[in-house]
């Protein structure tokens, strides 16, 4: 969309956008007194009493020890690494997401601590240490044998199958910080017009909207 | 508790109606509307989307990014309150059959959430047994019900269009959103394959269509509640303005227990346990509205017993919990290889598919005898929870920018992998007519309740061969869409007898109904075409539980339709003072 257009697009959603404008206005007036340190404890959106109990139970518990959190942070920057569009999981908390997840979800938490002390177990085998005491090269040699499911030897199942989980759990929390947004390009979530897919896309695609859709569909000029 | 005590509301209301989702909601609104004094007694709390918002929030906002709780099965932003599991209301079922209910609780019900698909029965719809000799046919016809579609309509908005299709009739439609690229895909994909494919209907606002309501903004996110009100909620759309007129007393968080009656056996009230205070009241009125969700409502009616009732309110012809069916379902999805590593742009549009598939054939040509539709899904959406999963099962599947991968690996490499990918996945699923069955029910379990001391629900349902045959077919035509549009499927291809054909549980795809039937036989069904109860003419049931057959159509449009036509039976009849 070039300057001119979004310009035309930004006065015509000024309606919706009014609702918006005039809900924000109001629960500000609120929330910027007596409500503020409430706001901070619910995240700022619609929560229920029971759910509020549960982010307090969350809160009050530790589950990794240091040490895990150590071979956890090690291990996320080996999976999503700072590249030229972006920083790495740890730059995007995704350490501190894992610690909260496994407590919100207790199912992840023996795959995840169990596998950890595999993975040092099967450390301590091939190099005499633990992961995160292993040098870099070490560490490497360690994740090869075990990310690559369709060519890991058996022996090796079982960490395939913790790394498997392990990177979901990074990847999810890297892709859905406000650093793994911008990176992966969703532009959505704002007050917009949908007027069809973008001309030169269409055009890539070799398709097009045929007359029937043209002719009954809502379009914004 | 040594001093329990029933408070009884000295009000004497012209209606109690029990739930506030699309049949409560709507009673309310037409009869506060018409002047009268109603009570609307609700199990969850008051809930209004321009208030508790979550929606335009981002994942990283969400601890758990958007991931599902118990309190919320759809979602950390969803706007429903419980679903699957509610703490202290147990469920059970008979041995050897599966059924998972979904309950709301909060005003609006499940309509806060819901897909917003509103689909008219068509004139077949209700004359199913007469076609092909299973279930019943219903005590009314289209043209009976077609000025109430009509109405709600243009009272609620949808968009839609016109497409003279006897079995999926013309309405008052808004225009459709244009379809999104996967959607054209698709489009072109199933036409391929001899499906058609036509634009949505769904009740949001692609135009204004009042100053109450503002029009969709299209951020996609229908299922979180709209701040402008741009789509259907009861919240929103129905009890806000019922409360407006003055003439509706809300009870939150107040569980009803039974259907009160006199020695004449008419209702006279509702009694209710509030769920703040655990104090046992009561609340009268001239009518009793049952609007609680099929099996709610069912419940509460084989709860009430009495000496004129023995076999619970409404129940003389033992049809009550009975009949019970919800949706068929079953899906699949796969990678579209246009599609992978695509330009990025907003393409959120409204809350659900642009596009769907009506039902198309003919059952008298095919092995099973009622049909179904096909939702769709796929394109660029907000990141949230476990979106990133199980990419080892794709990235050696493909060249990710024309170089081939071994599948899974990390670092700079996985990176790239995750952005080629994103966006490339379309799904689709397919909703149909379950056959009604006297031997699928919900009944009182003799030996359980729920933390207030109410019987709970026992479950029996089965799917039969109908129902199966039918999801062997959808995967049949999912799988030749998918192969026309040149897609790798993902997922939902290992389907056989063995699993039933990927039909999912009973109960599973929340669209239940057919407990409290009507009909005009009273040896054969609870309510009569006026979904006034045969047995207690005070009596009315106006949610999912009043239907005959559910057609392959989700059925809150119908339900919105009954309640509009049975709010004004109601208004007339007290006015006549015949009830």
């Amino acid at each position: 969309m070039d300057r001119r257009k979004s310009i035309k697009a930004m006065a015509l959603t000024t309606l919706s956008a009014g609702f918006l404008a005039e809900a924000c206005k109001l629960s500000d007036k609120k929330q910027d007194e007596a409500k503020a340190e409430e706001k901070k404890a619910d995240g700022g959106y619609d929560r229920q009493p029971e759910e509020m109990e549960k982010l307090k139970a969350i809160a009050a518990q530790t589950f990794f020890t240091p040490d895990e959190m150590a071979t956890i942070t090690i291990l996320g920057d080996i999976i999503i690494p700072r590249d030229e569009v972006s920083g790495s999981a740890s730059d995007a908390k995704v350490p501190e997401f894992i610690e909260f997840i496994v407590k919100d979800m207790p199912e992840h938490q023996v795959p995840i601590r169990g596998g950890l002390r595999w993975l040092d177990v099967q450390c301590m085998k091939q190099f005499g240490k633990g992961f995160k005491d292993c040098d870099e090269k070490q560490q490497f040699e360690m994740i090869d044998q075990i990310a690559y499911p369709e060519t890991a030897k058996p022996t090796m199942k079982q960490g395939v199958a913790f790394f498997n989980k392990f990177r979901d759990l990074v990847a999810t929390g890297f892709f859905t910080s406000e650093m793994g947004v911008k990176d992966i390009g969703y532009s959505g979530n704002k007050p917009n017009q949908w007027n069809g897919v973008p001309d030169d896309v269409l055009k890539q695609h070799g398709l097009a909207y045929s007359e029937k859709e043209l002719k009954e569909c809502v379009s914004f000029s | 508790m040594g001093n329990l005590q029933i408070k009884t509301n000295p009000k004497l209301y012209d209606a109690v109606i029990v739930g506030s989702g699309a049949g409560g909601g709507m009673a309310a609104y037409m009869l506060s509307k018409a002047g009268l004094k109603v009570c609307l007694i609700e199990a969850g709390p008051m809930y209004d989307p321009a208030k508790n918002v979550t929606q335009l929030k981002n994942s990283w906002e969400s601890p758990r990014r958007g991931a599902s709780t118990k309190f919320r099965p759809f979602g950390d932003f969803d706007a429903c309150y419980h679903g699957w599991e509610i703490d202290g209301e147990p469920y059970t079922t008979t041995k050897d059959t599966e059924w998972d209910w979904f309950r709301a609780r909060m005003i609006g019900g499940r309509t806060n959430h819901w897909g917003r698909i509103s689909l008219r029965f068509g004139p077949k719809d209700f004359k199913r047994r007469s076609i092909d000799g299973l279930g019943e046919d219903w005590p009314i016809s289209y043209d009976d019900i077609r000025p109430y579609y009509d109405r709600v309509d243009k009272l609620i908005g949808i968009f839609g269009s016109n497409e003279g299709l006897e079995d999926h009739p013309d309405g008052f439609f808004l225009p459709p959103p244009k379809p999104r690229l996967h959607e054209l895909m698709l489009k072109k994909g199933a036409a391929n394959a001899g499906v058609p494919v036509i634009p949505s209907r769904l009740s949001i606002l692609t135009k204004k269509i009042n100053d109450e309501r503002g029009s969709c903004f299209f951020c996609s996110q229908c299922g979180r509640g709209c701040q402008v009100y741009g789509d259907f909620s009861s919240s929103s759309v129905l009890i806000k303005p019922a409360m407006a007129t003055g003439n509706v007393d809300v009870l939150t968080n107040a569980m009803a227990r039974e259907v009160l009656t006199n020695k004449e056996g008419l209702a006279t009230g509702v009694s209710y346990v509030n769920k703040d205070d655990l104090q046992e009241y009561q609340v009268n009125g001239k009518v009793v509205i049952l609007a609680a969700s099929a099996c709610e409502s069912a419940r509460l009616l084989l709860n009430s017993k009495s000496a004129r009732h023995e076999n619970g309110l409404a129940n003389s012809s033992n049809v009550v919990g009975k009949y019970l069916h919800d949706s068929t379902g079953a899906s699949m999805g796969g990678v579209v290889p246009q599609l992978l590593g695509r330009k990025r742009y907003n393409e959120d549009g409204v809350g659900g598919a642009h596009i769907y598939s009506p039902w198309w054939l003919d059952n008298k040509k095919l092995d099973f005898p009622r049909g179904y539709h096909i939702e769709y899904g796929g394109g660029m959406h907000m990141p949230g929870y476990g979106f990133t999963n199980g990419i080892q099962f794709v990235n050696g599947k493909f060249a990710v920018n024309g170089q081939k991968k071994q599948a899974g690996g990390y670092g700079k490499s996985l990176k790239e992998d995750y952005r080629y990918f994103y966006g490339a996945q379309v799904h689709m699923a397919g909703r149909g007519e379950a056959i009604s069955f006297e031997s699928n029910y919900c009944e009182i379990d003799p030996g359980v309740v729920d933390k207030w001391g109410i019987p709970v629900l026992r479950f029996n349902v089965k799917w039969s061969e109908h129902e199966i045959k039918q999801a062997k077919h959808m995967k049949e035509t999912f799988q030749e869409i998918l192969h026309q549009m040149g897609a790798v499927v993902t997922y939902g291809d290992d389907f056989g007898a063995h699993n039933n054909y990927g039909l999912e549980t009973p109960g599973k795809i929340i669209h239940e109904a057919g407990t409290v039937r009507m009909g005009n036989d009273p040896k054969r069904s609870a309510l009569n075409k006026w979904s006034q109860a045969h047995d207690c003419k005070n009596v009315f049931c106006v949610d999912g539980g009043q239907f005959v057959s559910q057609a392959d159509k989700n059925i809150t449009w119908t339900i919105l339709a009954l309640s509009m036509r049975t709010s004004e039976y109601i208004v007339d009849q007290l006015k006549k003072q015949n009830i």
